[in-house]
């Protein structure tokens, strides 16, 4: 059969261009089903992005409002000496509020029974925050004053659906009476949902105080310890990348260190926790909590992957460029300083980026150098302090609010989860805008 | 006034540029280059030709210690250009590449413009006192490249846009502009077409009015056009060393005869 097929005037199997053999349409198949594969990788990738997404606004968003009541009082001079002349001061002061806002509800023809307590409950300590304000501001007596009294966490809880009137039940911190007065409240506009300013500018609070919670110092702190990520280990980074990559003898020596490098890449980062403490703070001696210690310990962390992606771009410019650098007389460090550099610094900025975000997101080493927990020392006085006073990172708060009772620190959380996407997604727009302005000169 | 003789394929008596001695050359254990001896005149065009990993393109890089830049390579054996040891420990290959420029068989631009390309080596040297001087260092050597009328209106383009022949002789205007002695060239025309390659072959002609050069090639046709003398190189050996008349009609080796006819490569 093969013989009479190999016979020159036998039609060479002639088919047709528009039938798929079957080997055709198996190999078609394949790519298909290929495609297919890609195509659901891809989809069951955007669904968890959207996922992700997704729970953290919902999750999120709440932390940027807060419950607020104004209330406008006027206290007349004697009504301010009658008070200050009480045992209990504030007590008297709390009387006061309650009449001013018995004569407003009343204004709205709102008519609720509320006693002392119930203003406890809703609104902290309202007796003690005006007692301090006309102490401190006398001539604001006789004037009307619009006082804004944070809301508990209850109530803002309440206001945000996280609180429900079946939960209150047996609750002595919110009671379920206390939510008629709080509806009447909302009824006639004293109290209200508002952006919660001191969320992205306040420092953390005590655990019985969720609402005056803030991110905004970690948020300093985290920025200073990147400042010394980034000067310390793009320099360290790079210089030892061009050195090992461009000029150390290949040998036994520079092998083992390439090897340890790639190593450390992957040592577990509360490693370089401890190793922190104990170099930095135990026998150096610089300050506990501090952001620089943080940042050196996430220096440690970075160059890695830093002094990896470097020598990775630096390999793939190609080896023509630095002939023709050297043939025309160039230096080797001029080759790799006018030419070399330039062509891997895109790639050298991605590296960067990709340590700095893995930097900006850690939190095991900040929890054996005291930057996770009680850090509320608010913001720092001037640039130093930024480096040497105690402070906190956002992933160490955001820990730090999820480790604790209060569902609204919870929230705090996610919000906190929120602010570090944005902190890190601004990051990365400023790294690709210089990579673009890099790549372009070319 | 050179033009006169060159226009002959006479080789008289002229200033040698580079002798080399007894040149050996390792890579790793693998030894490269065998007992070449070889002189290089002045203001002559000299190819060297063989088969595909003979030698020929390590030993040119040998004579601006390109190799340096390789780990395992290990040169043997004394190299001079004007009676100077180029391997000796006082010789800074640096200053080397200056006088010897090198132009390389893919045509390798910098991804910068056509002007900073030219400008380049120029700059390193401090060769121009201002902008000026070292506008006219550039217009110069792309002019000596014959691709000014080119690219004259376009100097800011980047060189990497330019068509391979233009690219090949963009470098070869790069390696001029530094007013090296020796022009070596490493198979300048393989990743040219004919009408590219014809171009730089008459260019390398020109150029031998001020430079001597070297070149590596692997068509016999081409050394046989554009040098006048040939060095054949088989197996690390340099086989055959004489002018190009002579060597292609009337070889001494039967080695040389062997690959000049096709029967060896």
């Amino acid at each position: 059969m093969t013989e009479t097929g190999m016979t020159d005037d036998a039609p060479r199997g002639k088919k047709s261009l528009s039938v798929r053999d079957a080997r055709t349409r198996r190999r078609n198949a394949a790519e298909l089903r290929f495609r297919a594969y890609g195509i659901a990788a891809i989809a069951v990738g955007l669904f968890f992005l959207v996922v992700l997404a997704v729970s953290i606004v919902r999750s999120g968003l709440p932390a940027f409002t807060k419950t607020v009541a104004d209330v406008e009082i006027t206290v007349t001079e004697a009504e301010f000496e009658a008070a200050e002349a009480e045992l209990f001061k504030t007590k008297a002061y709390v009387r006061l509020f309650i009449e001013k806002l018995q004569t407003q509800l009343g204004e709205n023809r709102l008519e609720v029974a509320f006693d002392a307590a119930a203003i406890g409950r809703i609104m902290g300590k309202v007796g003690g925050t005006m007692r301090e304000f006309y102490r401190e501001n006398p001539s604001e007596l006789g004037q009307p004053v619009a006082f804004q009294l944070a809301a508990s966490s209850r109530v803002d809880g309440y206001f945000k659906g996280r609180v429900t009137r079946e939960a209150l039940q047996d609750s002595r911190f919110l009671q379920l009476s206390d939510l008629a007065l709080v509806d009447a409240l909302e009824e006639a506009g004293i109290i209200r949902q508002t952006f919660n300013w001191t969320f992205l500018t306040g420092a953390d609070s005590g655990v019985d105080n969720p609402g005056g919670a803030g991110i905004g110092a970690s948020v300093v702190g985290s920025f200073f310890m990147m400042l010394v990520v980034l000067f310390l280990s793009l320099p360290i980074g790079v210089a030892a990348s061009i050195y090992l990559e461009e000029f150390a003898p290949k040998n036994r020596f520079t092998d083992l260190i390439e090897v340890n490098i790639s190593n450390l890449a992957a040592v577990p980062s509360i490693v370089f926790g401890i190793l922190g403490l104990a170099v930095f703070i135990q026998f150096m001696h610089l300050p506990q909590s501090a952001p620089l210690v943080g940042g050196l310990v996430l220096t440690l962390m970075t160059l890695p992957t830093i002094i990896i992606s470097t020598r990775a771009s630096l390999k793939s410019v190609p080896p023509s460029i630095r002939d023709a650098a050297l043939g025309v007389g160039a230096s080797k460090m001029q080759a790799v300083f006018h030419h070399v550099l330039p062509l891997a610094m895109p790639g050298i900025l991605t590296g960067t980026i990709i340590g700095l975000a893995q930097a900006l997101g850690e939190t095991a080493p900040l929890l054996l150098i005291g930057m996770v927990g009680f850090v509320a020392r608010g913001y720092p006085d001037g640039l130093i302090a930024g480096f040497t006073e105690p402070n906190s990172a956002m992933p160490a708060q955001i820990y730090t609010w999820a480790a604790r009772a209060d569902a609204s620190f919870y929230e705090k959380a996610w919000g906190g989860i929120i602010v570090l996407l944005v902190f890190l997604l601004s990051m990365n727009i400023l790294a690709i805008i210089l990579r673009r302005r890099f790549e372009r000169r070319w | 006034m050179y033009d006169t003789i060159n226009s002959e394929r006479r080789v008289d008596t002229k200033e040698i540029k580079f002798s080399a001695r007894d040149v050996q050359v390792y890579y790793g254990a693998t030894h490269a280059i065998k007992d070449v001896d070889v002189e290089i005149e002045d203001k002559t065009v000299t190819a060297f030709i063989g088969p595909s990993g003979c030698g020929k393109s390590t030993f040119l890089r040998c004579l601006n210690r390109m190799n340096d830049t390789i780990d395992v390579c290990r040169v043997e054996g004394d190299i001079r250009l004007d009676g100077e040891d180029i391997y000796d420990k006082s010789v800074d290959p640096v200053q080397l590449r200056a006088r010897v420029g090198m132009v390389f068989q893919k045509p390798n631009p910098f991804p910068k413009s056509i002007f900073d390309n030219v400008a380049y080596g120029p700059r390193i040297h401090g060769l121009a006192r201002g902008k000026a001087e070292l506008d006219e260092i550039v217009e110069k050597s792309l002019r000596r490249a014959a691709i000014w009328d080119e690219v004259k209106d376009r100097l800011d383009a980047p060189g990497t846009g330019l068509s391979g022949g233009q690219q090949q002789r963009l470098c070869i205007a790069r390696a001029v502009a530094t007013e090296p002695e020796v022009l070596l060239m490493d198979e300048p025309c393989s990743a040219l077409d004919p009408i590219a390659t014809s171009q730089v072959e008459e260019l390398i002609d020109e150029l031998r009015t001020n430079y001597s050069v070297v070149i590596v090639t692997h068509s016999m046709q081409q050394a046989a056009r554009v040098s006048q003398k040939t060095a054949f190189f088989h197996l690390g050996y340099l086989v055959e060393f004489g002018e190009t008349g002579q060597i292609f009609t009337n070889p001494h080796d039967e080695r040389t005869e062997s690959y000049i006819t096709g029967r060896i490569g």
